[in-house]
């Protein structure tokens, strides 16, 4: 007969409860997991889109993620020059805060060039960008629908498809836009200020006495055409033939003044191990908190409930019980609550992680792990209760 | 069996708990024999010995002095005799009936008896068939699914003479086992304990301080301050 069955069959109200408390308690600890493995994920994310190779960005920089880094876009020509280079694309990034509905709507917007790669890595509805201008790619978790319009730096742009989910390593959504549209909405100055700025440059060549007024002219309209220019980027983006020698394209990338080469093992290092580092100890240290604090409460539960089963234990020796039998009983039904609330716990998060802001990655490995680490709790736990229950003396059961 | 052989035999059984100064002699050479088919009791008033008594008998409560024999076992010879499985003898010889019943509350009445027998490495059937006859033969047949909880009082210790008796134990051991019943109850239970001793041939001891309850008993012990005053109705069998 399964006594620890039959106590829990009894119980079962209380039981049920106590599982669901400690589910709660176990589904907070695969969400952090989760949230440690999405934060990777998230990292990672563009960087696994582009399948690049090499990832050329301003000189004593670790850009474009983790430094800020500008270079110009023009630098794709000689990189798709370099032997063993088979293409390279030029890809802008950056982060919008704008007003949607009253609300801030926050976005990473990537801008890449049409005929290049570094675009939306799938299209879940509607089409890719066509057109050089003003349409945009959207990822899923934006929320926003097709045909809607949205209105960055001078102008309006169409959504005209959806991607999954693709995100910055700060975990807000990406959207796509041709880098010329990029390059507008990220460098293109205004009206007033291209003026201004004109004036000012005006101003300061009429001061140069030496200056013939049409050589002025000539420069003004030179140093103009520089500071208005937008044909700058992020980061140029390159992919190897097959066969070529990485090391030997970032040697000769690195001997170019103003450039810095990193490789994709780099780039994946400097996100991972640099930008998510201190994110991913606290994570770390709030599960191995609450795995500590589920063995505390796991240990209270099974000792009250031996407490409470004094008499019966009592009882049970008096009419000449094996310890195994006792053992068992407590044994057991520390780990059926430990499996139940593990069970709750992870459908708890099955059935809620879309929901989260962050995204949630639960990877078997680390599902596999936990319930180890529940069941040797559970384990570890019931010893309170099997010392306290062994220290039973069948002479407690008489009397009244 | 040897047919002159006592069930419970105990001869100058002293219990001394603490040491020192501070000893305090529970029960001093007690002495008495418990034929198998008797009924006997051991009256006397609270904090006289008579649970101390009960449990050196019971294998609970190790003696400091004397001898206790079940079933024609030494069991104890001045302390504990070495190589005695205390759990064994009290499994296989012995069965207990307690003032409050101490029925499981989460195993059903059935159940609570099954218990007893399962821990003997009976089957879970022969278990079953077993509990269901005993429980049947108390008039209990219509209660085998209920829960303590929802048996009366009387229907509860009934339930709890079931478990005792279950593995045919040669001694039963009652203590005060009609003290949470009602006059008429408690009688109901002596009298079915004293029709059990002759139908099983069952030694069975009762610790009882309401002189009441020991009408028609074979053999009544009279325990004051740890010293077996007197012995009345003594039928000598041997």
């Amino acid at each position: 007969m399964n006594l620890a069955i039959r106590d829990i069959r009894y119980h079962r109200g209380r039981f049920i409860l106590t599982s669901i408390g400690l589910g709660l308690l176990l589904g907070v600890v695969i969400s952090m997991g989760g949230i440690y493995r999405g934060l990777i994920a998230d990292a990672l994310a563009i960087l696994h889109a582009n399948k690049a190779d090499i990832w050329v960005v301003q000189q004593n920089t670790n850009g474009p993620f983790a430094e800020s880094s500008r270079i110009p876009e023009d630098i794709k020509y000689r990189i798709r020059a370099v032997p063993g280079v088979a293409e390279a694309s030029p890809i802008s990034f950056q982060t919008i805060q704008i007003e949607r509905h009253g609300k801030p709507f926050r976005f990473f917007l990537i801008g890449y060039e049409l005929s290049g790669f570094g675009g939306p890595p799938e299209i879940v509805t509607g089409r890719g960008i066509r057109q050089k201008h003003y349409e945009m790619v959207a990822a899923k978790a934006m929320g926003m629908e097709i045909g809607e319009k949205i209105h960055l730096g001078l102008h309006d742009y169409t959504v005209v498809g959806i991607t999954s989910k693709i995100v910055s390593s700060s975990g807000d959504p990406a959207a796509y836009v041709s880098l010329a549209d990029a390059q507008d909405i990220q460098f293109k100055k205004d009206n007033d200020a291209i003026r201004n700025d004109r004036e000012r440059i005006g101003a300061n060549l009429a001061g140069i006495q030496s200056l013939s007024p049409v050589q002025s002219n000539y420069l003004q309209q030179n140093i103009s055409g520089i500071t208005e220019s937008t044909h700058t980027v992020n980061t140029v983006v390159a992919r190897l033939s097959p066969g070529a020698n990485l090391q030997e394209v970032q040697k000769r990338i690195s001997r170019w003044n103003h450039f810095k080469p990193i490789s994709d093992a780099e780039q994946t290092a400097i996100l991972a191990k640099g930008m998510i580092e201190k994110a991913r100890m606290q994570l770390g240290l709030f599960r191995v908190i609450l795995l500590v604090i589920s063995a505390v409460i796991i240990s209270l539960i099974i000792y009250t409930s031996t407490l409470d089963k004094i008499k019966v234990i009592a009882t049970l020796k008096l009419i000449g019980s094996q310890n195994r039998v006792i053992i068992g009983m407590i044994l057991q039904q520390s780990l059926l609550m430990g499996f139940i609330a593990y069970f709750i716990g992870y459908g708890l998060i099955l059935l809620t992680y879309e929901k989260f802001p962050r995204r949630i990655v639960l990877e078997a490995f680390d599902m596999q792990i936990l319930f180890v680490i529940v069941m040797a709790i559970c384990i570890i736990s019931s010893f309170v209760g099997i010392r306290k229950a062994l220290k039973v003396e069948p002479g407690e059961a008489l009397g009244g | 069996m040897d047919k002159n052989m006592y069930a419970i035999e105990v001869e100058r059984l002293t219990k001394i708990y603490g040491k020192g100064e501070t000893a305090v002699t529970a029960i001093e050479d007690a002495t008495l024999q418990v034929n198998p088919g008797e009924l006997v009791a051991i009256l006397g008033p609270s904090g006289s010995g008579k649970t101390t008594l009960l449990t050196c008998i019971g294998l609970i409560n190790e003696p400091t002095h004397g001898t206790v024999v079940i079933d024609g076992t030494t069991v104890a010879d001045d302390g504990w005799k070495s190589g005695i499985d205390l759990k064994r003898m009290r499994r296989e010889k012995l069965g207990f009936i307690f003032q409050a019943h101490n029925l499981i509350p989460f195993l059903t009445a059935q159940e609570n008896v099954m218990i007893a027998l399962e821990i003997n490495n009976m089957t879970k059937n022969e278990a079953k068939s077993r509990a269901t006859e005993l429980l049947t033969s108390l008039n209990l047949g219509h209660r085998l699914g209920n829960y303590p909880s929802a048996l009366s009082g009387g229907e509860a210790q009934r339930v709890a003479i079931a478990r005792a008796l279950a593995n045919k134990p040669r001694v039963i051991l009652a203590d005060e086992p009609t003290a949470a019943l009602d006059t008429e109850n408690g009688k109901n239970v002596m009298a079915l304990l004293k029709k059990l001793a002759v139908e099983n041939h069952s030694a069975i001891l009762v610790v009882t301080h309401d002189h009441r309850m020991v009408e028609g008993f074979d053999r009544i012990f009279q325990v004051s301050d740890g010293r077996i005053i007197d012995e009345k109705n003594y039928i000598d069998v041997g």
